[in-house]
């Protein structure tokens, strides 16, 4: 876990420092990490805004970029199915990549449910370092006066890149994000970068998915298997009960 | 100090909470078609993708229009891709990143 932390601290800090520089007062930095609480969303905001960007279109990409968590909430629901309807309503909220890796692998590790050790990575691991980084990012970006000068500008679309890599692990995905570029670029050049973004983000996966499978019976890296009860099942709770 | 964002971080989490929490709170949401579940998979890279290409490399220009437009920027965030894909490792594509887009700066070429 320490390398979650460290990872959720580190980009905090970058996330804290765009959103300066982006125009952010602290309250609204804050507000950002706390009640949104989700990475890529949060930087896609962050630079939409300096952009220019209005808020529809923000609110409408965010909702793209955050689809994926609702195959987190799949993959895991086995496993929560057994608390309470508050507790996995709260429990919705910190549900983040990092959270759900951590919890996941845990949860298959121990081979059942263990509620606490959901609620450690999911706020001790990300939530607390996410948003104390995002402050310590901020404040401390008083001592840049110019971000550009040290490349700090160039984090975002970096950061935007780096986690479509991270998350292109079959050719599906590699194929969504080569399809969603190039979509996204021809459509800047017809009619504008914001409606781009949205036409990439919808098509793209629509290329991903023409794409064959390697072998339909061999599920590609990271893919949900098409049965869901091929889902891991927990075979109790951390109390002996079975969910 | 300037708290109009707030609204729009509301409206962010409206559309967020609503795909961490349905899953976990709708029975049987796992239960949705295969081809629906892989399309959601496909959606993170295909707008987080299409979201940097178009940041460094869609530029306006006098009058309104837009043009592709290639520079060091764009290359420093190809490299931190490449990175990523070859270490699977983000910070360090971050730092690289930076690193080359600020020795550029600072050596007149970027």
């Amino acid at each position: 876990m320490t390398g979650i932390v460290a990872s959720a601290a580190g980009f905090g800090v970058v996330f804290g420092l765009t959103a300066r520089g982006a125009g952010f007062s602290l309250v609204e930095a804050v507000a950002f990490s706390t009640i949104v609480f989700a990475g890529a969303s949060q930087f896609a905001a962050a630079g939409m805004i300096a952009a220019g960007f209005g808020w529809p279109a923000i609110v409408l990409l965010t909702g793209l970029v955050n689809a994926r968590h609702a195959l987190y909430g799949a993959a895991l629901a086995p496993w929560l199915r057994a608390q309470p309807r508050s507790e996995r309503a709260a429990m919705a909220h910190v549900l983040t990549d990092e959270a759900f890796a951590l919890s996941l692998v845990h949860f298959r590790r121990l081979g059942f449910t263990d509620r606490r050790g959901y609620w450690i990575a999911a706020i001790g691991g990300v939530f607390i370092p996410w948003n104390l980084a995002t402050l310590t990012g901020y404040l401390g970006g008083q001592a840049v006066p110019d971000p550009g000068l040290f490349g700090l500008d160039i984090v975002f679309p970096a950061a935007m890149a780096g986690l479509a890599v991270g998350l292109a692990t079959g050719r599906r995905e590699v194929v969504a994000l080569g399809a969603g570029v190039v979509v996204a670029l021809a459509v800047s050049l017809a009619i504008d970068p914001r409606v781009g973004v949205v036409a990439g983000g919808l098509l793209g996966p629509a290329f991903g998915l023409a794409v064959p499978r390697r072998d339909p019976d061999v599920p590609e890296a990271d893919e949900l298997p098409a049965d869901p009860d091929a889902f891991a099942r927990p075979d109790r709770s951390e109390d002996g009960m079975l969910p | 100090m300037s708290v109009e964002l707030v609204g729009l971080a509301v409206l962010m989490f409206a559309v967020t909470y609503p795909a961490r929490a349905i899953p976990l709170l709708v029975p049987r949401f796992e239960h949705l078609p295969p081809r629906a579940l892989e399309y959601l998979r496909l959606v993170g890279p295909a707008v987080l993708g299409g979201i940097a290409a178009t940041e460094v490399l869609i530029r306006q220009v006098p009058g309104g229009g837009f043009v592709l437009a290639l520079s060091w920027e764009a290359v420093a965030v190809l490299a931190c891709g490449a990175i990523v894909a070859w270490r699977r490792n983000l910070a360090l594509g971050l730092l690289a990143a930076v690193v080359l887009i600020a020795v550029l700066r600072a050596a007149g070429i970027a």
